[in-house]
Formats: structure tokens, C-alpha cells, sequence
């Protein structure tokens, strides 16, 4: 019985329609003129990145990845970090990083700004090559640059020039000190062959002493440097003249 | 005028009475006579090393003057008996001749008259008996009358029948004839020294005639300085194998370290004995300049000797006892002074010219021998001795390469020194008037000689 209603009230519609279509129309109005040709804000399209990657995502501590990117719509494009502008359009660009680094491209167009992130992972590579020395210097390389002072014969006061190596000696001993905070220092005194081996051993110890008193006037900590004679006991020239014995008459630094 | 002249006469005294000559040596030296020795049986081919060693020990303790062997009569004695007494002198057949004894063997004027001239002559004979050698040895003085009073001993010695036996005889035989005439002998003694032949510088010790060497330590360091105690049982020294020089004592009877404590310094060292052998006196750097102390032979019971700001070393106790020699640089350079053994009466024994080291005491505590520049560059020493009192001085060495550390034989005759005159440095022996030098060790560098009971 409803569904006679809806069948009736459907075709009745469809005749009121079908009347108004025949109907003789009124003709349109003509079109408005173009409107003037005044700028018109019309919002810009913000720039695109198509594209930004890393390839390979992955590498060794020393190989390269390669960024490429693809853009669209922008003025400026900057990678970072390290890299700074770049291409605006595409491009690529090899990287060394040497620890995993996040870069992040960052482009700028009229329609505003558009960022984009790449990773590339660094892992640690196999055990390097054995590391070159140090930099640093040894304890005994350091106490190389000591010089020895020399002295007259049968005097043990400080010369002149011995005062000058002293002074410098000075200067390296308290560096070295502070280096090597668990070290000591000996003064070995030295004499040449001509006094008696016992009157030597004497003569050798005052030498040493004598540097060792000046050194520490100086402010050289004096619990760090022990002296010891050799008298003529242990010369470093061998021949009977005055340059060789001048050269045996010295109070010599070593290291422990 | 005068006054100069004066002046320069008594300069000239003194410069003479300086060399005024010490007589170790001197004296007339008794002649002796030693033919020789012939061996029955068995000891027979031992006779030589016998003959070899007696006469070589008798020549070289410098007491004897050794009468020319080709002077020596044809007829030798063997033992006492084999003395024939001249009959009395007969009347002689042809004038104007004085009347001649008549000779029946040999007789002590063989020896006594030219050209033998001979004072002394020591006889005997080599046997064996009862698997051992048996020397007969005697010593007669020539000069006298009668075969009684010309013996001084004769004695029996018995040793194995070999080289060695035969040489351990003939020293004590020799030591008994030295033994006679006052004398020490030194068959048995020891020179203690320090060599670097096994390439570090250790003590070792050999017989007074260089024969016999051995190595007494093995530091391996630097060991340097050695000194014997009077009674021959103990040995002191210096040495670096702790780290800095410090004195060592060891038993020279039994070779093994003694206790020494050495106190705190930077160097104790050139030890030497009392005449006890129960005090150390030694060099240490304790308060600053190298000065004297003296401590028990352990390091106990420290006392300090000298008190200047110079350096100061080898202290030797006089055998008397009571003074002290030793080297001090208070006047500058090197010289040799005296103190009592509590270091008053400090005296300079040398003048003050060229530097002075090493110095010993002769047995009698009246000499010392030293070495010294004098006259010479620096470092080119020589042996001196010179009488404490009188500070009169013999140079017994004129130049021949650096010769050190003189110290005396127990016989108070000898020297034992170190001389670089044949190249590097060894040891040599001499009397004290500088004869009969010899040379004793020959491999590596051997220097600071001791002479040891």
C-alpha cells in the first residue's frame, strides 16, 4: 500500500519537471566586464622536497654516503650540518661524516619553508693501525735536553756559563717535574784524570752539590734532585788534554 | 846586605836539609852467600825450583847484598862436617913469603876473603826420607874464628816430594834466614788491589811477587779504595754497588760481609784501620764537605774528626796509634797534613806545592810514603816518602808515568805502588830507595795496591 503512494507521488514529480522544462525562458544577463587587472593576492604554493636521502644509510668510520636531493619551488637550500647552501633545484654531495649524523636539508621558497632529515649511520671500523708515538716526549727524552755544567779544575764553584745552563736546566727540570710527578733527578759530579782518585770522589761530590744548591735557589724542588760523585771514576773522554778534561769536569744530569 | 845574604844561606840549608836522604834501606848490608843446593834420591829433580825460590827470596827482600855467584869457590860445603880447619901456618920455602895456613877442605875464610867476600852463607842439602823431602839447611856468619861461633841456626824442613813442596821450603828457609837479620818476611803475604779485568773495577789479591792472583769480590760495581787491618783479618772499602760510594767491611778469613753501618751522605768512603783493627776512619760528605769521621768497625759510635770547609780524604792511622795523616784541600790544592786522633793539632806535612795524595804509614809510624806533583804538571805524580818529624823527603820515583798510591810492605823495605809507565795502569813493587822495581799484574787496568799481612 506504500509503496502505490511513493510510486504515485514519484511520477507526479517527474511531470511538474517535465512541464517546466518547456517553459520558454527569459534571456541572461551579459557578463560583467573583466575585472580591472589589479594585483590580486593569491596565496603561492609553499616549496616541495621531492626527495632527500642518504646512500648508503651506513657506513664505516672513513667511507662516504652520498646526500642527493630533488626540489621543487624554492628559492635557497641549505644543508646542515657542515655542508651550508646548495643547489635549490637537486643535486647530490659526498659526505665523510665520522659519527652518525642526522642532516638536515632546509629549503626556502616563496611559499615558506620545508625541512627534511637524512641519517646516515657511522659504526666503528676494525682496530685501527697501531697509533704513531705520541706526541708528548719520554721522561728520558726530556732529561736529554738537560746540559752538563762545567767547572775548573780543582774548583767547584758555578762558572759563568754553568750559571746560564744551570738557569736553563732549571726551567726544564721544574717542567719535568710537574710532568713527571713520581720522578727524581740525579747530579753526578765529575772530575778529570789529574787529581788522586780519593781526593776526586770529594772534589765530584762538591760539584754535584754546588749544582744542586743553585739549582734550588732557583726553586727547583730539592727533594727531587740527588747528587752522587764519581770522581774521575767514569770520564766521558779518554785522551790527556785540556778540551777532554774540560769536557770530564762536569756535573752531569740523569734520570731514575 | 848581610842580612840578605844571610837569609839566602839559611834558605839553602833548608833546602838541603829537605833533601837530605831517609835511610830505609841503608846500613851495610850483609853479604850473603847462598850456592847451590844439591837433592839425594828422589828430591833430586826438585833441586832447581828449590835453588830457584831461596835465592830469589832472599835477593828480593832487599836485606842482603848477594855476593857474585861466579866468585864462589869451586869446593862447596853440604853441611858442617864437610869444614876442614887449616892446619897451622908452616913456615914458607921461598923468602919474603909470610907463612901460609895449610888447606885440607873447605873453610869459612873460602867465603869470607875475596872475591867472594862474602859476611853470611847459607848451606845445606835436599834428601828424602819416609816418603817425605827433607832440606838441611844452615846459616853460618864466615867472618868468624871458629866453626861454633860462625853457626847461627841450622834446622830440619819437611814438605811433600814435589815442585811445590820444594818451593814452600825454600821460603821458609828464606823467611828463617830474613827472620836473623831482623827482618820481615813477606813469603806469605798478601797485596790486596783492585783490576778491572773482568770488565768492573773489584778487589782482588795475589802473593808479594805477583804470582797467585785472585778475584776476592764480585760487585760487579764500582768497587775502589781497599784497606787491610794491621792483623791481616779484616778488608774495608768503597763501594757503589748500594747507589752512591759506601764503605764495605768483610772477614778476609772467612771472604763474607760484615756489618758496616754507613751513616746518611751522598759518599762514605777511603776507609782505613786502627792499629786494633776495631775502629774505621773514613771521608763522608754527612755535613756537607767531604771531611773525617771514625766509627766502630760495625759504623757504630760516630765521631767526627775534622771541621773545615774544603774537601778531605784518606785518613791512615800511625801505627802507634795517637795521629792521623791525610789529604785535605784547606789550603787549595791537594796536600798532605796530620792531627791527633781527636783532630786537634792540624799541621800541613807537605810545602803546598803541585797536589799531594795517598798517604801510608811506614810499620815503624815515623815515616809515610805519599805521591806528589811536585816539580810536575798537575796529575803527574810521584812517590815520596818523608819522615813526619822531620818533614825531610826522599823522591823515589823521577817521572816515569804516574805513579800512586804507595803503600809499605810488612818488611818496611818495600813499596807497593801503581805506575801507568808501561801503558795502562798495573802494580810494581820496589825497595824504598826506589831500586829493583817490578812489575807485578799485567791484564786490565790494576791500581790502589794494599799490602796485607
Amino acid at each position: 500500500m506504500n509503496q502505490k503512494k511513493i510510486v504515485v507521488l514519484l511520477l507526479g514529480l517527474m511531470l511538474m519537471m517535465f512541464a517546466a522544462g518547456c517553459k520558454k525562458k527569459a534571456p541572461p544577463p551579459p557578463p560583467p566586464p573583466p575585472p580591472p587587472p589589479a594585483p590580486v593576492k593569491v596565496a603561492p604554493k609553499p616549496p616541495q622536497i621531492v626527495m632527500f636521502s642518504a646512500e648508503p644509510g651506513s657506513i664505516e668510520r672513513g667511507q662516504s654516503s652520498t646526500l642527493k636531493w630533488t626540489i621543487t619551488g624554492a628559492d635557497s637550500a641549505r644543508i646542515e650540518p657542515g655542508i651550508g647552501s646548495v643547489s635549490n633545484t637537486g643535486g647530490n654531495r659526498t659526505v665523510f661524516p665520522s659519527s652518525t649524523t642526522q642532516y638536515t636539508l632546509t629549503v626556502t621558497g616563496p611559499g615558506g619553508t620545508a625541512t627534511a632529515n637524512a641519517t646516515v649511520n657511522v659504526t666503528a671500523p676494525p682496530p685501527p693501525p697501531p697509533k704513531p708515538a705520541p706526541v708528548s716526549k719520554t721522561f728520558l727524552e726530556r732529561m736529554a735536553e738537560l746540559q752538563p755544567a762545567y767547572f775548573d779544575y780543582d774548583r767547584s764553584n758555578i762558572r759563568d756559563d754553568a750559571r746560564s745552563v744551570l738557569t736553563r736546566n732549571a726551567d726544564l727540570l721544574k717542567a719535568i717535574f710537574r710532568d713527571f710527578p713520581n720522578q727524581t733527578v740525579v747530579i753526578e759530579g765529575h772530575c778529570d784524570e789529574r787529581g788522586s782518585a780519593e781526593y776526586n770522589l770529594g772534589l765530584g761530590d762538591r760539584r754535584s752539590t754546588a749544582a744542586r744548591e743553585f739549582l734550588v735557589q732557583l726553586g727547583v724542588p730539592g727533594d727531587r734532585l740527588r747528587t752522587i760523585s764519581y770522581g774521575k771514576e767514569r770520564p766521558v773522554c779518554m785522551e790527556s788534554n785540556e778540551s777532554c778534561w774540560q769536557r770530564n769536569r762536569r756535573a752531569a744530569f740523569t734520570g731514575q | 846586605m848581610k842580612a840578605k845574604l844571610f837569609l839566602a844561606f839559611t834558605g839553602l840549608a833548608l833546602l838541603l836539609a829537605a833533601q837530605v836522604r831517609i835511610d830505609i834501606i841503608g846500613g851495610t848490608q850483609p853479604v850473603l852467600a847462598v850456592p847451590d843446593f844439591r837433592g839425594a834420591a828422589e828430591s833430586a829433580p826438585f833441586a832447581n825450583a828449590f835453588n830457584e825460590t831461596l835465592y830469589r827470596d832472599l835477593q828480593d827482600s832487599g836485606l842482603f847484598q848477594m855476593a857474585a855467584k861466579s866468585m864462589y869457590p869451586l869446593e862447596t860445603p853440604q853441611q858442617p862436617q864437610d869444614f876442614r880447619e887449616p892446619l897451622p901456618p908452616v913456615a914458607s920455602k921461598k923468602k919474603g913469603e909470610p907463612p901460609q895456613p895449610v888447606r885440607r877442605g873447605p873453610w869459612l875464610t873460602d867465603w869470607s876473603e875475596p872475591p867472594v867476600a862474602a859476611s853470611h852463607l847459607a848451606f845445606g842439602y835436599l834428601s828424602a826420607q819416609g816418603g817425605s823431602m827433607v832440606l838441611s839447611g844452615w846459616l853460618y856468619d864466615v867472618k868468624q874464628a871458629n866453626l861454633t861461633s860462625a853457626h847461627l841456626f841450622g834446622k830440619r824442613y819437611l814438605a811433600a816430594i814435589s815442585e811445590d813442596g820444594a818451593r814452600q821450603m825454600a821460603h821458609e828457609f828464606a823467611a828463617d834466614i830474613i827472620r836473623q837479620f831482623g827482618g820481615t818476611p813477606l813469603f806469605g803475604s798478601k797485596i790486596y788491589f783492585i783490576s778491572n779485568r773482568t770488565g768492573s773495577d773489584e778487589i782482588w789479591s795475589m802473593d808479594s811477587d805477583g804470582s797467585n792472583q785472585k778475584q776476592f769480590t764480585t760487585y760487579k760495581s764500582l768497587t775502589i779504595t781497599p784497606a787491610v787491618s794491621p792483623d791481616g783479618r779484616f778488608i774495608a772499602f768503597t763501594t757503589y754497588a748500594g747507589g752512591n760510594p759506601a764503605i764495605v767491611v768483610h772477614s778476609l778469613e772467612t771472604g763474607r760481609r760484615l756489618p758496616f753501618y754507613n751513616q746518611v751522605a751522598s759518599m762514605n768512603a777511603t776507609p782505613d784501620f786502627s792499629p786494633d783493627g776495631e775502629r774505621i776512619y773514613f771521608s763522608s760528605t754527612a755535613s756537607g764537605y767531604a771531611q773525617i769521621y771514625s766509627a766502630r768497625r760495625d759504623g757504630s759510635d760516630l765521631r767526627r774528626l775534622s771541621d773545615f770547609r774544603a774537601v778531605e780524604v784518606s785518613p791512615k792511622i800511625s801505627p802507634k796509634g795517637g795521629e792521623v795523616v791525610f789529604v785535605s784541600g784547606r789550603s787549595g790544592p791537594a796536600q798532605i797534613y796530620r792531627m791527633n786522633l781527636d783532630g786537634a793539632n792540624v799541621e800541613r806535612l807537605t810545602s803546598g806545592e803541585g797536589e799531594a795524595s795517598n798517604p801510608a804509614w811506614h810499620p815503624n809510624g815515623q815515616v809515610i810514603a805519599f805521591s806528589w806533583s811536585r816539580g810536575f804538571e798537575p796529575g803527574n805524580f810521584n812517590v815520596f816518602i818523608m819522615d813526619v818529624t822531620s818533614r825531610q823527603f826522599n823522591q823515589l820515583t823521577h817521572g816515569a808515568g804516574r805513579n800512586e798510591n804507595p803503600v809499605w810492605a810488612p818488611d818496611g823495605r818495600h813499596i807497593v805502588f801503581a805506575s801507568n809507565r808501561s801503558g795502562r795502569s798495573q802494580v810494581w813493587t820496589m825497595l824504598a830507595d826506589g831500586t829493583d822495581l817490578r812489575q807485578l799484574t799485567t791484564q786490565g787496568n790494576n791500581r790502589m795496591p794494599v799490602w796485607g799481612k
